[in-house]
């Protein structure tokens, strides 16, 4: 047996002697999914023991190194550990900003006290983050933003306002990008870390179209900020912000085997549908789902050797969402009237509606379709003045 | 295993790489053999100098001379074929054939291998029966008679059937029409009396032939396999025949975006360069996606083959599917986004999408494996 065989071996049997049981069904919905922090609420005892017990070897981030909260996995460990979780069924044990985003930002760019310090809060879901960066005025063209924050000595004095804040009323801590230099717009902001109880903070949930609020409008008014919580060099958080941007693309993108990867055709059978344009659509759309799924895979293996073009993401993010809107459609129209009920108890509250529009999003969040396509363009294509 | 090519591969994509676009090149080959009017359709020459290669015997077992590789490596040949559009018997003979003769008898090995690996022998795929593929319905039919069998029947797309040196035909020896059952494979010489072609040129130069087989007598050495179990066979060749197609399918919508693009980086009109347009810029980037995308799942379903997993089937067609999506998308694209010139012969992006016209016809075009993806999924 190779020894990544052996590894496998290892790390099935382990998922099968801590798994809990409820941890082996698919996430129905928002509420199933453990976001970790201080006024997190568990589902279940399951949901609590087994984010404890994965965190307790490393698991919740299992690629990251020991001294951080991680297991130290290599690439190709964390490809067996994803792959047998996903083989037993078993739901991530924590999901959160913390690990997607900002976690790889401060390996990149924090220095070692923060990684000591965050990174272990983050592994163990003590610490629920979310994200400033998009402003009322700057959303495409987040460089503009304006929140600003003056300088006063051992601290910035930071006042503004963000939007679209996913989940800043349940956060803990905020990674947010603040204007520190308006005389220069790219080399002028700054990438700060602080708490949401800080004075001054302020959310006010935005009611969405799918009727849940997800996301934030966040005021900071007089917010102080010590300087040592700032992540990269003063007026370069520009920098920390694109590397996190991809970060958060390739999250958006379903890359790593999210939704968007799996197959819906079998929706026909089980709604006992004689539909054969239905059954054709469903066809192709599994067709380029599996396709994506295997795009998905390769990309992710390629990042970990370095050979995939940085500008990658973008592309990902592009194909992933546009792909998991049409999954949608599709479910919406396999679904029929039934799917259009928005509080019965057979539709689980209207789950497949307000799914459907919590889709509209994607292709928007992080970054919209047609702002990824300029950036394809422009970077791997080098189109001209792009 | 990572879904990008180990050392051994990326070596052999750069030896091949040089060589196609050498030797296999657009002018060199198939505008040559298309205007010379060669009754072939591709040069010997270079099938000779893909022997010295060590391409035609790639997929061969080691102890019938071959190189004992996979469809990941006949995959990389195939890709450059289709980004140069260079005309040869690689995807029938060696990918196709060697495949098929890999279930046959050391007589019939030691009868065809040996001049497929020289880079000497051709051979056909006489699979289709109408035009389109379907081949869950066999009705050419070989009967029982004395030692061996008696083949009567039509088959059509028979690519390269007029210069092979033997045809591999799927046929019926028992059941009716649409059996699962009761199919056998044999390999019919040429010479053989009794059989007829009615060659024609298609539409991106190669020659196919509607080929009749009017009491064609074969004795019992030509079988391929089990009488009657032919279908195991006749899966793994249209395997083998699906995943090679796409994987040109991908070298084509390659060499078509490149020219592409290119075209756009050097054009201008409005007194700007067409590629800064954002009407195209963006229509360029999609196209990038799903070429990229359909890059992916071929490699996948390659490895899946070469891995022998039960998933390799459906991903074949997921495969097909997609690059036959992409490719097409590469091509309309392309002639598009060149404006009048595309349509001129002279230049060679007209000359892509005609090739991606007859691959997706070959094994099963979009919509016939879409169908099959429905079908092995369950719905």
């Amino acid at each position: 047996m190779s020894e990544l065989e052996a590894f496998r071996a290892e790390i099935r049997s382990w998922i099968e002697a801590n798994c809990p049981e409820e941890m082996r069904k698919p996430v129905q919905d928002e509420g199933d999914i453990c976001w970790g922090g201080r006024n997190f609420v568990f589902k279940n005892e399951g949901q609590k023991a087994w984010m404890e017990v994965c965190a307790a070897k490393g698991y919740t981030v299992p690629d990251w190194p020991v001294a951080y909260g991680g297991a130290g996995m290599s690439p190709a460990e964390a490809k067996v550990w994803r792959e047998e979780l996903a083989r037993a069924g078993a739901r991530p044990p924590l999901s959160s900003f913390g690990i997607w985003m900002l976690g790889p930002a401060l390996l990149k760019f924090g220095t070692e006290e923060q990684k000591v310090l965050y990174l272990n809060q983050i592994a163990r879901g003590e610490i629920r983050w979310c994200q400033g960066y998009s402003e009322p005025g700057s959303g495409s063209d987040l460089v503009s933003l304006q929140t600003f924050g003056e300088d006063k000595g051992d601290h910035w004095v930071v006042n503004g306002q963000k939007i679209w804040t996913s989940y800043a009323d349940k956060a803990d801590w905020i990674f947010c990008l603040v204007r520190t230099d308006k005389t220069n717009v790219y080399q002028g902001i700054s990438f700060l870390l602080f708490d949401m109880t800080t004075p001054g903070v302020t959310t006010k949930p935005i009611k969405l179209i799918s009727g849940a609020s997800p996301f934030c409008e966040t005021f900071f008014d007089n917010v102080v900020v010590p300087k040592h919580q700032i992540v990269g060099q003063l007026n370069r958080g520009w920098d920390v912000a694109k590397y996190l941007l991809g970060h958060e693309r390739e999250m958006i993108s379903g890359a790593g085997g999210g939704e968007q990867t799996s197959t819906i055709g079998k929706v026909l059978t089980r709604n006992g549908l004689d539909d054969p344009m239905l059954r054709a659509e469903l066809a192709q759309f599994d067709i380029d789902a599996l396709a994506f799924a295997a795009c998905g895979e390769k990309f992710l293996d390629e990042i970990k050797v370095g050979r995939a073009h940085p500008a990658k993401p973008n592309m990902m993010k592009y194909a992933g969402t546009e792909l998991n809107k049409r999954r949608h459609e599709l479910l919406m129209a396999a679904g029929g009237s039934t799917a259009l009920e928005w509080e019965s108890e057979e539709t689980r509250g209207g789950a497949p509606a307000r799914s459907w529009l919590r889709t509209k999003a994607n292709s928007i969040e992080g970054g919209t379709s047609e702002v990824m396509l300029n950036v394809v363009a422009k970077r791997i294509l080098e189109l001209p003045g792009a | 295993m990572p879904l990008y090519h180990t050392e051994d591969q990326a070596m052999l994509a750069e030896s091949v790489t040089g060589f196609m676009a050498d030797e296999g090149g657009i002018k060199k080959q198939l505008r040559h053999w298309r205007d010379t009017n060669c009754k072939d359709g591709f040069g010997h020459g270079l099938w000779k100098q893909f022997a010295e290669m060590g391409l035609t015997g790639m997929l061969a077992a080691e102890a019938d001379g071959g190189l004992a590789m996979g469809h990941v490596e006949a995959g990389i040949v195939l890709a450059e074929i289709g980004r140069n559009l260079t005309p040869s018997p690689f995807l029938t003979t060696s990918v196709m054939g060697v495949t098929a003769l890999k279930d046959a008898s050391d007589e019939l090995r030691g009868r065809w291998l040996p001049g497929i690996i020289a880079g000497e022998t051709v051979l056909a795929m006489a699979i289709d029966e109408g035009a389109k593929h379907k081949p869950e319905k066999i009705a050419c039919r070989a009967e029982r008679a004395g030692n061996g069998f008696r083949l009567t029947g039509a088959k059509d797309f028979v690519i390269h059937g007029t210069s092979a040196d033997a045809i591999i035909v799927a046929a019926r020896t028992s059941g009716s029409d649409s059996d699962a059952d009761g199919v056998t494979l044999f390999a019919v010489p040429k010479d053989a009396a009794g059989i007829g072609h009615n060659a024609v040129r298609l539409v991106d130069s190669s020659i196919a032939s509607h080929v009749r087989f009017d009491g064609v007598e074969l004795d019992g050495s030509a079988v391929i396999g089990e009488v009657d179990g032919g279908r195991a066979v006749l899966n793994k060749v249209l395997s083998a025949g699906r995943i090679g197609a796409a994987a040109e399918q991908t070298g084509v919508g390659a060499g078509a975006f490149a020219m592409t693009t290119g075209y756009l980086k050097t054009r201008k009109q409005f007194g700007k360069l067409i590629g800064e347009f954002q009407a195209l810029q963006h229509r360029a980037a999609h196209l990038y996606s799903e070429l990229e995308i359909a890059e992916a799942v071929v490699i996948k379903a390659q490895q899946l083959l070469d891995g022998g997993s039960e998933r390799a089937e459906l991903m074949v067609s997921v495969a097909k599917a997609k690059a036959a999506r992409a490719c097409n998308l590469a091509v309309r694209e392309g002639v598009q986004m060149h404006g009048g010139v595309g349509m001129t012969d002279e230049y060679d992006i007209g000359l892509y999408m005609k090739r991606e016209r007859a691959l997706t016809e070959f094994m099963g075009d979009a919509n016939y494996h879409a169908e099959r993806v429905a079908q092995l999924s369950g719905y």
